[in-house]
């Protein structure tokens, strides 16, 4: 009867089925945790490309953002936020909030050149621009975007090192 | 172990419960209750009594398809207000980018632009919904409305359709 004592509850491969299935519960444990804090407290990402010079650099800087501001809706004019982009839904911005609705935001042509224009922003909507006005792809293109958009804002950088320290809000 | 020992692990079953469900709900599937007549006569076929949201159909989400935006023509989906950030509606995609719509009461026909699509309640004559705002970014849409599960004599599976002779295809 030597397979009746493999199940038993003293066998060695009982112990050994018991502790992985144990491990694997901590493991996926940690997933969710790790899920959830990502997707309503904080988030990692990597800001790309020219458009928020002088703010963060070319060569993509990292940065940590909340994302509590978005969700009860405290991201007032002068944030740097992440938002998804009206145009690609996979990829994510990140840009200067401008304007929130009802707010009326000047702006500067995308050439550089011409004429202010001065727009009031739409119910629901925020005016988002880019640091560096001359190459930023932003509200100027695309227009005011739905503030449900918006993932969260940009509160600290992380690199370079040059660079480490908090995100200030510059009122525009 | 004493009380206190006790409660601690209470608490701790309690808090891995909620960041177990959280994460399913976040990335697999989730439930929501609806109310409004938008949607008739495909959900709340019987309208508002006095219990409020509690009387509306409750629809089993489809969040997996959120994440990669895998919507087709026809589904029912469920996405952020692009008027108020805090709401969410529930409506039936009619068109992704590149498709052309007719608008019922309007003679044009209007082009959907790139990452945006077109949603319209069932209810033609009081749903709010592209009709009124126009497009929206196909970023706002985070889940799919597979089935209706409460109350039980309704329980069905929501099939996926089109209006006919609505939309005009983009060519592939």
């Amino acid at each position: 009867m030597s397979g009746w004592r493999v199940w038993g509850q003293h066998g060695p491969w009982r112990a050994k089925l018991r502790e992985g299935y144990e491990r694997t519960l901590v493991f996926l444990q940690c997933c969710c945790f790790l899920d959830v804090f990502s997707n309503h407290v904080m988030q990692v990402h990597q800001c790309l490309g020219p458009s928020m010079l002088p703010t963060f650099n070319v060569s993509g800087d990292i940065l940590l953002m909340e994302l509590f501001s978005a969700k009860f809706e405290r991201i007032k004019p002068g944030d740097v936020v992440m938002a998804h982009s009206p145009i690609n839904p996979k990829l994510m911005v990140c840009k200067r909030v401008m304007g929130l609705e009802g707010d009326h935001v000047k702006v500067i042509p995308t050439s550089g050149r011409g004429l202010y224009k001065q727009i009031v922003v739409p119910k629901g909507h925020v005016w988002l621009q880019g640091d560096n006005t001359h190459v930023s792809r932003d509200s100027r293109d695309y227009g005011p975007i739905p503030y449900a958009l918006i993932q969260g804002r940009v509160f600290f950088r992380i690199w370079p090192p040059k660079g480490f320290g908090p995100v200030e809000r510059h009122e525009p | 172990m004493g009380a206190t020992g006790i409660a601690w692990l209470f608490a701790k079953r309690v808090l891995t419960g909620t960041v177990v469900g959280l994460a399913i709900a976040d990335e697999f599937a989730s439930v929501a209750g609806m109310h409004g007549h938008s949607m008739q006569p495909t959900l709340n076929p019987a309208g508002e009594s006095l219990l409020g949201f509690l009387s509306g159909d409750f629809l089993l989400l489809d969040k997996i398809s959120g994440h990669n935006y895998h919507f087709s023509r026809g589904d029912i989906v469920v996405f952020r207000s692009p008027l108020e950030p805090r709401e969410w509606m529930v409506k039936r995609l009619i068109a992704l980018q590149g498709d052309w719509v007719t608008v019922p009461g309007r003679r044009d026909i209007v082009h959907i632009p790139r990452g945006h699509c077109w949603v319209e309640g069932d209810n033609v004559n009081v749903s709010l919904d592209s009709k009124s705002f126009g497009p929206i970014p196909l970023a706002l849409l985070k889940a799919k409305a597979t089935h209706v599960i409460w109350p039980p004599n309704r329980m069905s599976h929501l099939e996926s359709k089109l209006p006919e002779g609505r939309v005009l295809l983009e060519k592939v």
